[in-house]
C-alpha cells in the first residue's frame, strides 16, 4: 500500500472522473485536474468564487463547479480548456446543481425550491420544472440515464414526475400516498422506483416505471420510521434502515420483507467475527530501530489519534459501545443511518447511529451478520470498492481501514502532522483511494487485486 | 410395757416411749394434743378448759381425763376403756387392754395419717410444681397470644396501609389513564391543528412561492442567463429533436419496451428457476419410485388395499409421465398430475417411514428385553474400563503437575538457574521428564516392595512362633505317641486344627510356613521381579498372591491327602480366604499394568 504526497483541498471537493483517468479537486476558487497515474496537473481553472460543489459529467468531458452563494455555475471542458460556460440563476438563487446523465444538461434547483432549471449545453433551450419538493432526496436518475424521477409538492400533496432525460418530456405524473415524501430512488434496473415517507411514518411505496403502484410496505406505526434506503446492485433487494435500529430487506418478487437485521449492542452469535480496533503501544526498542530515525523523531507520538492501531478478533460474547440518544431532540442519533451494498450484492455494510463506532457487514447470501468492525472513533463514512467486496472506512483519524472477507487492516496515513481522514472515495478501478481531509487530500494506492490477499496479511504504513 | 412395745413394733418404740413417758408422767405434748383436740373435738369441754392451758392430765384429774378420753374414744367408735360394769353400783374399772389397744390403734391411725399427710404434702408439692409449670406455661402462652395479637394488629395495620396505598395507586392509575386519554386527545387535536396549520402555511408558502416565481420570472432578469462560448454537440452525436406528439408516443413506447424487457428478463429467470425446480421434483419422484418399488410387495402383502391402489395408480402415472415428456408442457396441465402423484407418493413414503419407525421402536423394545443382561454387562464393563482410564489419566495429570511444580520450584529461585534451564534443550527436558517419571515409578515400586518385605518379616516372626508351638506340640505328640500308637488319625486332626484354625490370621502362618520351607525360591524371585519392575510392572503384590495361592494349593493338597471329615471346614475357609486375597490383589495388579500402558 502506497500513499501519494499530500495536496491541498477545500470543502472536501475531490473527485475521480467517471472514466478513471482524471482527478479533479478544488482549492478555494481554483479547480485542479490531475492525471490519476502521474498526479501531474493537467488543467487549472479559475472560478469566480469559492467552489461549493463540483461534479464530473458522465462522459468525463466537463466539470461543473457551483458557487451557491453567488447563484453561479461554471462549467469547464477538459478537451477545450478555453471553452467556458457560466450559468447565472440571478435573483432566484441556487441551492443545488447537478449534471443530467447525458452530460449535456445541468439541473439547477433555485432557492426556496421554486423550480428546477434545466440548462442545455447543446441548445439554447432552458426548461423549467415547477414545484420541486424540498426533501432529502427529491431527484433520482435511472442507472441508464434515461429517466429522472422528481418529487413534487403541490396543494399539500406529494407527487412524483418521471421525465425522459433525452428531451425532458414528462412521461408520468402521479400522486403518492405519503404524508411527507422524503426521498425517491430508482432500482438499478431502472424499472422500479422506491418512494419513502419522512421519518414520522414508516412507509415505502414501490412504483413501476409506468406509475403503477407495485407495493406498499410499512413495518410499524407510531414511531420514527425510515432513516436510510439502499437498493442492492442486482435490484433484488431493497434495504431499509430505520430508527428502530433494524435493516429490513424487501425482495423484488413479492415486495415483502425477506429478513430483518437487528443491530444489538451485544453480539453473542459465535459465527460472527468481531474485529476490534485497539491502540498499539509503540514497541520499545525494536520498533524504533526499524523506523528511520528522522521520521520517528518527527512523528508526534503524544497524539492519541496519531498512535498506531491494529485489529484484534474479539471473543464473541461482546457488547459494543453505545450512545444514549437524546430523546427530546429532533433527529436523534439512533437507527440505521448508513447503508451500502457491496458491488457484487453479496454484502451489506451498515452503521447504527447509536453504536457509532461499529460497522456491521451482513452476508446477503446467508442473510446473517458476518462481521462487526468496532473502531476506536465514530465511523464517519465508508465506501465499497467498486470492483470487489472491499470496504474502506474512515473515522476522522489519520488512519484508513480496509475490510475484505479475508480480513481487515488498519493503515496509518503517513506524513508530517495530523491528517484526519474525513471522507474517502474510490477510483473506479478499485486500485486507488482518495483520502480527503479538511485541507488536504492524498491518494492511497492499493496493490493490484492479485496480491491483495498477501497485503492483508501484513501491515504496511510506509510510503 | 415399754419393752413389750419395742418387741412388738420397733418402729413405734420412740413414740410409744414418748407415750409411755406421757402416761407415766401424765404429761402430754401440748401442742400435738391440743391440735388434735382442736381438730377432733368440735365441742369444747368446759371441764377440761383449764387443762387445755396447763396439761391435760394431772394427778388430780386422772379419773376425769380417763372418762373424758373414754367418752371421746367411744364417740370415735373405739371400744370403751372401762370394763363392762358387772353391776350398776360397781365402780367402772379401767381396762388396760382396751386402753392399750386403743392406743395402738390410735398410733396406727396416726401413722397412717402421717403417711397420708406426707403423701398429700408430696402431692401438694407436685401439684404446686405442676401449678407453677402450668402457670408459667399459661404466662408464656399469654405472652404468645399477646405477641400474635400484636402481630395481627400490625399486619392488619399494614394491610390497611397497603389497601390504602392500593386505592391511592388505583386512583393514580385512573388519573394517569385520564391524563393519557386527555393527552392523547390533546395530541390528536394538536396533530389535526398542526396538519391544518401546516396546510395553511404551505398554501401561504405556495402562494408566496408563486408570487416570487412570477416576480423572478416576469422581471426580465438579465442575470438569468447562460453564457456559453459555443454550444457543444450532444453526447450521442445526434441533433436534438423537436418535441411533438410523435416523440411522446416514442417515449411511451420506449418505456414500455424497457418494462417489457425487464419483465421478460424476470420471466426468463423464473422459467429457469422453475425448470430447475421441476428437475429436482422429477428426480425426487424418480428416486421415490425407485425407493418404494422394492418395498411395494410388503405393503401389498399386508393387504393394505388403499396403499396398494395408490401405488398402482402411481405406477401408471409414472409410466405416463416417463412415456410422455410432459415436463416441457406448460405447468398448468402437468401441475395437478404431478403434485397429486408426488403427494400420493409422499404419503406412502411417510406411512412407510412411520411403519419403519414403529418397527424400529418395537424391535428396540424387544431387543432391550432380550439383551438386557448382556448390554448391561457390556455397559458395566465399559464403564469400568472408562473409570480405570479416568483414574489413570488423573494420576498421570497429578504426576505431571507434581513434576511441573518441582521444576518450577527448582527453577524459580535464581536467574542463573533459569538461564541454565533455558540452556536445556527441549528434547533433553523431555527425556529428563521421562526418566524422572520412570524413577518415580521405580521408587514407588521399591516402596511397595519394602512394605511387602516388612509384612513378610512380620509374618515370618509369627510363623516362627507358630512353628515353635507346633514343634512343641509335635514333640509332645511324639512323646505321647511313643507311649501310645493308637490314634494316628485323631492326632493328625488335632495337629491340623492347632495351626490352621478357622480365621485368616491363622491361615497366614501356614502360608508363610510354606514360604519358609523354600526360601531360595522367594529370594530368587524378588530380584527378578524388581528388575522387571524397573522396566514395566510393579508386580510384587501379584507375586505375593501367587505365592499365597501356591501355598494354599499345597495346603489344600495336603489336606486332601489327609482325608478327614473335619478337615473340610478349614479347607473351605482357606479357599475362601485365598479367593479373597486374589480378588483384592488382582485389582492393584491390573492398575499399574494399565498405567504403564498409558505412560
Amino acid at each position: 500500500m502506497n500513499f501519494s504526497e499530500v495536496f491541498k483541498l477545500s470543502s472536501l471537493l475531490c473527485k475521480f472522473s467517471p472514466d478513471g483517468k482524471y482527478l479533479a479537486s478544488c482549492v478555494q476558487y481554483r479547480l485542479v485536474v490531475r492525471d490519476v497515474s502521474t498526479l501531474q496537473i493537467l488543467q487549472l481553472y479559475t472560478c469566480l468564487d469559492q467552489v461549493q460543489h463540483m461534479e464530473w459529467s458522465a462522459d468525463s468531458l466537463f466539470i461543473l463547479c457551483a458557487m451557491y452563494k453567488r447563484g453561479l455555475v461554471q462549467v469547464w471542458s477538459l478537451e477545450q480548456p478555453e471553452w467556458h460556460c457560466k450559468i447565472d440563476e440571478g435573483s432566484a438563487g441556487l441551492v443545488a446543481s447537478c449534471w443530467s446523465p447525458d452530460g449535456r444538461h445541468i439541473l439547477n434547483t433555485t432557492e426556496f425550491h421554486l423550480r428546477v432549471t434545466v440548462w442545455s449545453l447543446c441548445t439554447k433551450s432552458v426548461s423549467y420544472i415547477k414545484y420541486p419538493k424540498a426533501c432529502q432526496q427529491g431527484m433520482a436518475f435511472t442507472r441508464d440515464g434515461r429517466y429522472m424521477a422528481l418529487a413534487e409538492r403541490r396543494d399539500c400533496k406529494d407527487f412524483v414526475s418521471i421525465f425522459v432525460c433525452s428531451d425532458w418530456q414528462l412521461l408520468r405524473h402521479f400522486d403518492t400516498d405519503t404524508q411527507d415524501l422524503a426521498g425517491v430512488e430508482w432500482a438499478p434496473n431502472g424499472c422500479v422506483l422506491a418512494v419513502w415517507d419522512s421519518c414520522l411514518e414508516y412507509k415505502v411505496l414501490l412504483y413501476s416505471l409506468d406509475g403503477r403502484l407495485l407495493s406498499v410496505y410499512s413495518a410499524y406505526e407510531w414511531s420514527l420510521g425510515i432513516k436510510s434506503v439502499a437498493w442492492s446492485p442486482s435490484s433484488q433487494f431493497l434495504a431499509i434502515g430505520s430508527y428502530d435500529g433494524k435493516v429490513r430487506l424487501l425482495n423484488h418478487v413479492t415486495w415483502k420483507m425477506t429478513t430483518e437485521f437487528g443491530h444489538p449492542a451485544a453480539i453473542s452469535n459465535p459465527k460472527t467475527v468481531v474485529y476490534r480496533e485497539v491502540e498499539k503501544s509503540p514497541p520499545p526498542g525494536l520498533g524504533h530501530l526499524s523506523l528511520p530515525p528522522s521520521r520517528a523523531g518527527a512523528r508526534p507520538l503524544t497524539n492519541a489519534a496519531a498512535s498506531e492501531s491494529k485489529y484484534e478478533v474479539a471473543s464473541v460474547p461482546i457488547s459494543l459501545q453505545t450512545l444514549k440518544p437524546a430523546a427530546d431532540r429532533a433527529n436523534p442519533r439512533m437507527g440505521v443511518g448508513m447503508l451500502a451494498f457491496s458491488p457484487d450484492s453479496y454484502f451489506l455494510a451498515t452503521r447504527n447511529d447509536n453504536i457509532p463506532n461499529a460497522v456491521w457487514v451482513w452476508d446477503i447470501q446467508k442473510l446473517r451478520l458476518f462481521v462487526v468492525l468496532e473502531q476506536l472513533c465514530p465511523v464517519r463514512s465508508f465506501q465499497w470498492d467498486p470492483q470487489q467486496p472491499r470496504l474502506a472506512i474512515c473515522t476522522g483519524g489519520n488512519k484508513v481501514y480496509l475490510w475484505s472477507p479475508a480480513g481487515c487492516v488498519s493503515v496509518q496515513v503517513p506524513g508530517e502532522g495530523d491528517f484526519p481522514v474525513l471522507a474517502l472515495c474510490w477510483h473506479s478501478s478499485g486500485d486507488s483511494l482518495a483520502l480527503l481531509g479538511k485541507d488536504h487530500f492524498c491518494l492511497c494506492f492499493l496493490e493490484t487485486s492479485k496480491d491483495v490477499g498477501a497485503a492483508f496479511g501484513r501491515r504496511d504504513s510506509c510510503t | 410395757m415399754g419393752d413389750w412395745m419395742t418387741v412388738t413394733d420397733p418402729g413405734l418404740s420412740a413414740e410409744s416411749q414418748n407415750i409411755s413417758l406421757y402416761t407415766s408422767e401424765t404429761k402430754m405434748s401440748p401442742s400435738s394434743l391440743y391440735s388434735q383436740q382442736v381438730l377432733c373435738s368440735s365441742i369444747p369441754l368446759s371441764k377440761n378448759v383449764h387443762s387445755f392451758f396447763s396439761a391435760f392430765c394431772t394427778e388430780e384429774n386422772i379419773e376425769q381425763s380417763i372418762s373424758y378420753l373414754d367418752q371421746e374414744l367411744t364417740t370415735f367408735g373405739f371400744p370403751s376403756l372401762y370394763e363392762e360394769p358387772k353391776s350398776k353400783e360397781a365402780k367402772k374399772e379401767l381396762n388396760i387392754v382396751a386402753v392399750l389397744n386403743c392406743m395402738n390403734e390410735l398410733l396406727v391411725l396416726q401413722r397412717k395419717n402421717l403417711l397420708a399427710q406426707e403423701n398429700v404434702e408430696t402431692q401438694n408439692l407436685k401439684l404446686g410444681s405442676d401449678m407453677d409449670h402450668l402457670q408459667s406455661c399459661y404466662a408464656k402462652l399469654k405472652e404468645q397470644l399477646e405477641a400474635s395479637r400484636r402481630e395481627i394488629i400490625g399486619l392488619q395495620e399494614r394491610d390497611r396501609q397497603l389497601q390504602c396505598k392500593n386505592r391511592n395507586l388505583h386512583q393514580l392509575l385512573k388519573n394517569e389513564k385520564d391524563e393519557v386519554q386527555k393527552l392523547q386527545n390533546i395530541i390528536a387535536s394538536r396533530a389535526t391543528q398542526y396538519n391544518h396549520d401546516m396546510k395553511r402555511k404551505e398554501r401561504e408558502y405556495n402562494k408566496l412561492k408563486e408570487r416570487l416565481h412570477q416576480l423572478v420570472m416576469n422581471k426580465k432578469d438579465k442575470k438569468i442567463a447562460m453564457d456559453v462560448l459555443n454550444y457543444v454537440g450532444r453526447a450521442d452525436g445526434k441533433r436534438g429533436s423537436w418535441r411533438t406528439g410523435k416523440t411522446e408516443a416514442r417515449n411511451e413506447d420506449e418505456m414500455y419496451k424497457i418494462l417489457l424487457n425487464d419483465y421478460e428478463y424476470r420471466q426468463k429467470q423464473i422459467l429457469m428457476e422453475n425448470a430447475e425446480l421441476k428437475k429436482v421434483l422429477q428426480q425426487m419422484k424418480k428416486e421415490m419410485i425407485s425407493l418404494l418399488s422394492p418395498q411395494k410387495k410388503t405393503p401389498r402383502e399386508r393387504a393394505d388395499e388403499s396403499t396398494g391402489a395408490v401405488i398402482s395408480d402411481v405406477e401408471e402415472d409414472g409410466g405416463e409421465l416417463s412415456r410422455e415428456s410432459m415436463w416441457d408442457l406448460s405447468c398448468e396441465t402437468v401441475r395437478e398430475q404431478l403434485t397429486n402423484s408426488i403427494r400420493k407418493q409422499w404419503r406412502i413414503l411417510k406411512s412407510h417411514v412411520e411403519k419403519l419407525d414403529n418397527q424400529v421402536s418395537k424391535v428396540n423394545l424387544e431387543g432391550f428385553n432380550d439383551e438386557d443382561v448382556i448390554s448391561r454387562q457390556d455397559h458395566e464393563q465399559e464403564t469400568e474400563k472408562l473409570e480405570l482410564e479416568i483414574q489413570q489419566c488423573k494420576e498421570m495429570i497429578k504426576t505431571q503437575q507434581q513434576l511441573l511444580q518441582q521444576q518450577l520450584a527448582t527453577a524459580c529461585d535464581d536467574d542463573t538457574t533459569s538461564l541454565l534451564r533455558d540452556c536445556y534443550l527441549l528434547e533433553e527436558k523431555e527425556r529428563l521428564k521421562e526418566e524422572w517419571s520412570l524413577f518415580k515409578e521405580q521408587k514407588k515400586n521399591f516402596e511397595r516392595e519394602r512394605r511387602s518385605f516388612t509384612e513378610a518379616a512380620i509374618r515370618l516372626g509369627l510363623e516362627r512362633k507358630a512353628f515353635e508351638e507346633e514343634r512343641a506340640s509335635w514333640l509332645k505328640q511324639q512323646f505321647l505317641n511313643m507311649t501310645t500308637f493308637d490314634h494316628p488319625n485323631s492326632e493328625n486332626v488335632k495337629l491340623f486344627s492347632a495351626f490352621s484354625g478357622s480365621s485368616d490370621q491363622d491361615n497366614l502362618p501356614v502360608h508363610s510356613k510354606q514360604r519358609q520351607k523354600k526360601p531360595p525360591s522367594t529370594s530368587n524371585g524378588s530380584p527378578v521381579c524388581t528388575s522387571k519392575m524397573t522396566k514395566s510392572l510393579p508386580a510384587s503384590p501379584t507375586l505375593d498372591s501367587c505365592q499365597t495361592r501356591s501355598c494354599v494349593s499345597e495346603h489344600s493338597s495336603v489336606s486332601v491327602l489327609t482325608v478327614t471329615p473335619e478337615e473340610m471346614k478349614p479347607d473351605q475357609v482357606g479357599r475362601e480366604c485365598t479367593s479373597q486375597t486374589w480378588s483384592v490383589v488382582s485389582r492393584p495388579g491390573a492398575q499399574p499394568g494399565c498405567s504403564v500402558d498409558a505412560l
